[in-house]
């Protein structure tokens, strides 16, 4: 199967090792691998600031970019969500409403696709640790995906997963709320660390790098050794 | 920054420093929501309940003037005196004259936040009437003289020991740090305002338009004592309250009590349909109901958020909204707080003047989740940005999203800055943390990552040119 | 009326808002994109509620069970007892271990005679009864006009329990009722009431769930905030 990736801006700069690590788990499972390139940033940003106009100018570019992928796994939940349920929405009664409705089911955040799409559970991965989960909340609420990085952790050797409490309740991150509100974020970021932390577990893990972004900068800070990892950094190794 | 942005900020950042606080309200919530789930798993599917809760309001609202017309028209003809309010002060301007014309006193009053919307009590008061809250966390919060924690649970915010201080300052109480004890002294005091009070109000928490009546939901029994004894009771209600028949309760009792205050169902729930009948041994001679728009016509021609007409007041996106857990019920400003109070505050009082509420949000979307009655809490949040920024964008960031946007649309410039961002971004260190820093609002708190030495792109060009077969 | 309202403008804004179509919303996940319910056969009913709430047995004497489980969990005091007889032993040893001085009753083909039984001074509430009287009792003993067996709850009216206030009022609340009375769910009881009372109906109904509480400090739970402190129900058959 041909796949085409959409690595964020973000994780193109900062965290390039989780798309690395997509790309050997998806060819390891057989896939071919495409990276359209010009891609950029999916917009979001200035969506979520309300700039709808300048979103859908950057989104327009994705659009374009991605026009003739039949499948796109992102290395993000939250912007496989702008994509697949925004768009629709920021191209509502413009001309590119129906490419926007057209891309829409194409989209795929990178747990959801291995164990929808692709239909492995157990992708060959051995990690030694211990390893609780975040739900970011835009795959979680907007994608609906919660038990399918569960699925792929479960079958990864040697690993140990844990549940943290309040799995489900946001890291505080939220985007441009993070420096706008920066004592609320920090606040939320705090809460979720305890709950890590209560774990014993030595490692975070998540389908979305800006939560984690958050959460080892707040552990950082507080000088604490647990250590942040994408979902398909932990897959990838074997 | 408008002064009540400031204001919530300011609010915000002493409640997210108050570890106690985020401890009282994090122990609170916690035995809520044990019990919530307990219940909600009772349900043979809490989510069809909840569809189908969803459409019973949309039906509702999406045809208010005929159902607005049925109920009027069937209190009327039982002999309620049906008032319908355009704004707060009509509202409030025929309350009070009700108060004068019957000479009233004493006024006992059961919790209400339509009452509080309109800042009832205050205008009472001036009209020289006593107005005594009945329920026991709004009794507490009007003896400290504030407003309402949350919109289903008012003193939330306060220890036994603080109630305990404040009964002992108040009523000259022993100091106890027994609920139940301070309960009892609350009852005590209360049960003489019952049997003397001239007036009861109330809120409604349902209209059902079928049968002409109002459902008010309670725990404590205060509203049915304050509705059974005073020889007039005021109900007031947002016209959005209403229900099409009179089985959509079977519904929406239970699902009100789960989502907001993790119940099967609340102990009384009341339907009153008039005044005193003939026939009755008691009751009130005179029921006067005073249906409230104050804006709410203004948010149902907004198609888009209409749905934030569908809110039954049960709490729940308050519950679970990880802001309002850090930044407390007071720091909003609002009549009502947490998510809902977000979306709707900028239809009630301006947008300009309370977007900032919309922005306060991670948008992370639990409060949608908890929802009943499925109102599109968080992307009406969204909405609201949009509307704000389409209406008055912020001078400084217009100028910042054009430059988003040049950049993004143009490749080679998003890639030479990542590239130039490299060579720069080592100087950060140098300012990182202190007031030159441009990333001060993260790092303040936060450590910020460091930008890798090769960005994915760079990675899949030598990956690309290395050719297909090459190692990884 | 005292001054004239303002049904005529809120109306008119109301039509003009409602000329555009709000969208229909599907409450699932928000990733899920919406298809509009259909309500071209009506919306959905309390028979097709029961279906989605809390499951009730379809046996009376399943109906009971949980009712009692409810009513313990609830704090209500339920006595299945064999005959109204019995149900008066019980209440006077209830009067004497408490010590009561007083009940108020109202005339009710059960509750009536059950307060006949109690050797105390006695209320029966009647037009113009005195609220300060009802006051000083100590407990009411009233009817219901159905039990709920999904919740736990009793409906009861103006015209089965005396009024508004008698069930509130006194600190202790008894209730007869034969298991006749005994429906499976709230939509149900909404439907007997209907046809007990459509033609006209009593200002006041009530569904009442355990004695009256409240959590407003620190979320604790404590009986008998404003309303009865303890709450006894007698089942007879």
């Amino acid at each position: 199967m041909k796949v085409s990736l959409f690595i964020p801006c973000f994780i193109d700069q900062f965290y390039p090792h989780v798309g690395i690590s997509m790309v050997q788990v998806l060819e390891r499972l057989g896939c071919e691998v495409d990276y359209p390139e010009g891609q950029t940033c999916c917009g979001q940003p200035a969506f979520n600031s309300g700039y709808w106009d300048e979103a859908r100018a950057v989104a327009e570019h994705s659009l374009k970019t991605f026009k003739d992928c039949d499948v796109i796994v992102s290395a993000s939940g939250s912007c496989g969500a702008m994509m697949r349920v925004f768009y629709p929405d920021l191209f509502k009664e413009t001309v590119h409403h129906f490419d926007a409705l057209k891309m829409a089911p194409k989209i795929h955040e990178f747990s959801e696709f291995l164990v929808n799409v692709l239909g492995v559970k157990d992708v060959g991965a051995r990690f030694d640790g211990t390893v609780t989960f975040h739900d970011g909340c835009h795959g979680l609420r907007e994608l609906g995906i919660k038990t399918e990085p569960r699925e792929l952790l479960s079958h990864v050797k040697g690993l140990n997963l844990v549940e943290m409490n309040d799995t489900e309740t946001c890291c505080g991150f939220g985007g441009t709320f993070s420096v706008k509100f920066p004592a609320i974020s920090t606040a939320m970021g705090e809460v979720k660390c305890t709950n890590i932390v209560a774990t014993k577990a030595d490692y975070v893990v998540s389908n979305d790098s800006s939560c984690l972004m958050q959460i080892q900068g707040l552990l950082d800070r507080q000088g604490n050794k647990v250590k942040c990892l994408h979902l398909a950094e932990v897959l990838a190794r074997t | 920054m408008i002064a009540f942005a400031r204001e919530f900020k300011r609010m915000a950042a002493r409640y997210t420093a108050d570890l106690q606080h985020r401890a009282l309200i994090q122990r609170a919530l916690r035995s809520y929501e044990v019990k919530r789930d307990e219940f909600k798993a009772r349900y043979q599917s809490w989510g069809e309940a909840r569809q189908a809760a969803s459409e019973i309001k949309w039906e509702a609202i999406n045809h208010l003037d005929r159902y607005l017309e049925e109920f009027i028209t069937k209190l009327e003809a039982r002999g309620t005196k049906v008032f319908v309010a355009s704004t707060d002060a009509q509202a409030r301007d025929y309350i009070v004259k009700v108060a004068q014309e019957n000479k009233v006193k004493r006024i006992i009053k059961s919790k209400s936040m339509t009452a509080e919307e309109i800042e009832l009590n205050h205008a009472l008061e001036h009209a020289g009437c006593t107005v005594f809250e009945s329920d026991l966390g709004e009794y507490i919060v009007q003896l400290r003289h504030e407003k309402p924690y949350h919109l289903v649970f008012p003193a939330m915010h306060l220890t036994r020991e603080d109630i305990s201080r404040l009964f002992e300052k108040e009523l000259g109480s022993q100091p106890t740090n027994s609920p139940e004890e301070l309960t009892m002294i609350a009852r005590s005091v209360m049960r003489k305002n019952y049997i003397e009070a001239d007036l009861g109000i109330s809120g409604a928490n349902f209209g059902i338009a079928e049968t002409g009546m109002i459902s008010i939901t309670e725990n404590e029994g205060n509203a049915r004592l304050g509705t059974s004894l005073p020889k007039i009771h005021v109900a007031i209600m947002g016209i959005e309250k209403l229900l099409p028949r009179l089985e959509d309760l079977a519904l929406f009792l239970p699902m009100l009590a789960t989502a907001g205050a993790g119940q099967q169902i609340t102990c009384y729930n009341t339907l009153y349909g008039g005044p005193r009948q003939p026939g009755e041994i008691d009751g009130p001679e005179q029921f006067h109901l005073v249906l409230l728009d104050n804006h709410r016509t203004e948010f149902l021609a907004d198609a888009e958020q209409r749905d934030s007409l569908h809110c039954i007041r049960c709490g729940a996106c308050l519950n679970v909204c990880p802001i309002f857990k850090n930044v407390g019920g007071h720091s909003y400003g609002t009549t009502y707080q947490g998510p809902i109070g977000s979306v709707i505050t900028p239809h009630l009082r301006g947008l300009q003047n309370w977007k900032h509420l919309s922005f306060a949000s991670s948008l992370c979307g639990a409060c949608t989740e908890a929802c009943p009655v499925g109102i599109d809490l968080h992307h009406h949040l969204l909405q609201n940005r949009r509307n704000a920024t389409q209406g008055k964008a912020t001078w400084w960031e217009k100028p910042i999203y054009a430059g988003f946007v040049f950049f993004m649309r143009r490749p080679w410039l998003y890639q030479l800055s990542g590239k130039l961002g490299k060579i720069f971004f080592p100087l950060h260190k140098l300012v990182n943390g202190t007031l030159l820093d441009p990333l001060r609002l993260w790092t303040k708190t936060r450590d910020f990552p460091d930008m890798a030495p090769q960005s994915f792109q760079e990675y899949w060009k030598e990956k690309k040119a290395k050719g297909p077969h090459a190692p990884r | 009326m005292p001054l004239a309202d303002h049904r005529q403008e809120v109306f008119a804004r109301i039509r003009e808002a409602l000329k555009v179509p709000a969208p229909h919303r599907h409450v699932g996940h928000t990733g899920e994109h919406p298809t509009a319910p259909n309500h071209d056969d009506g919306l959905p009913g309390s028979e097709t509620f029961r279906a989605w709430l809390p499951l009730v047995g379809e046996s009376l004497e399943e109906q009971i069970t949980l009712f009692a489980q409810n009513s313990a969990a609830l704090k209500t005091e339920l006595h299945r007892v064999g005959s109204p007889a019995e149900a008066a032993e019980h209440l006077n040893q209830l009067a004497r271990e408490v010590g009561w001085h007083r009940v108020a009753t109202h005339p009710h083909p059960l509750a009536l005679p059950l307060a006949e039984k109690v050797p105390l001074p006695r209320l029966v509430v009647g037009p113009g009864y005195a609220v300060t009287d009802m006051e000083s009792c100590d407990a009411a003993i009233t009817g219901c006009d159905f039990l709920v067996a999904q919740t736990g709850s009793l409906l009861i009216s103006s015209a089965s329990a005396g009024g508004r206030a008698l069930s509130v009022l006194p600190p202790h609340h008894i209730v007869i009722a034969s298991a006749s009375q005994m429906v499976p769910d709230l939509g149900t009881a909404l439907h007997q009431a209907r046809l007990r009372y459509a033609r006209e109906w009593p200002s006041f109904l009530s569904f009442i769930t355990g004695p009256s509480r409240t959590g407003d400090i620190e979320r604790i739970l404590v009986l008998g905030a404003h309303g009865p402190k303890r709450l006894t129900v007698f089942l007879v058959p």
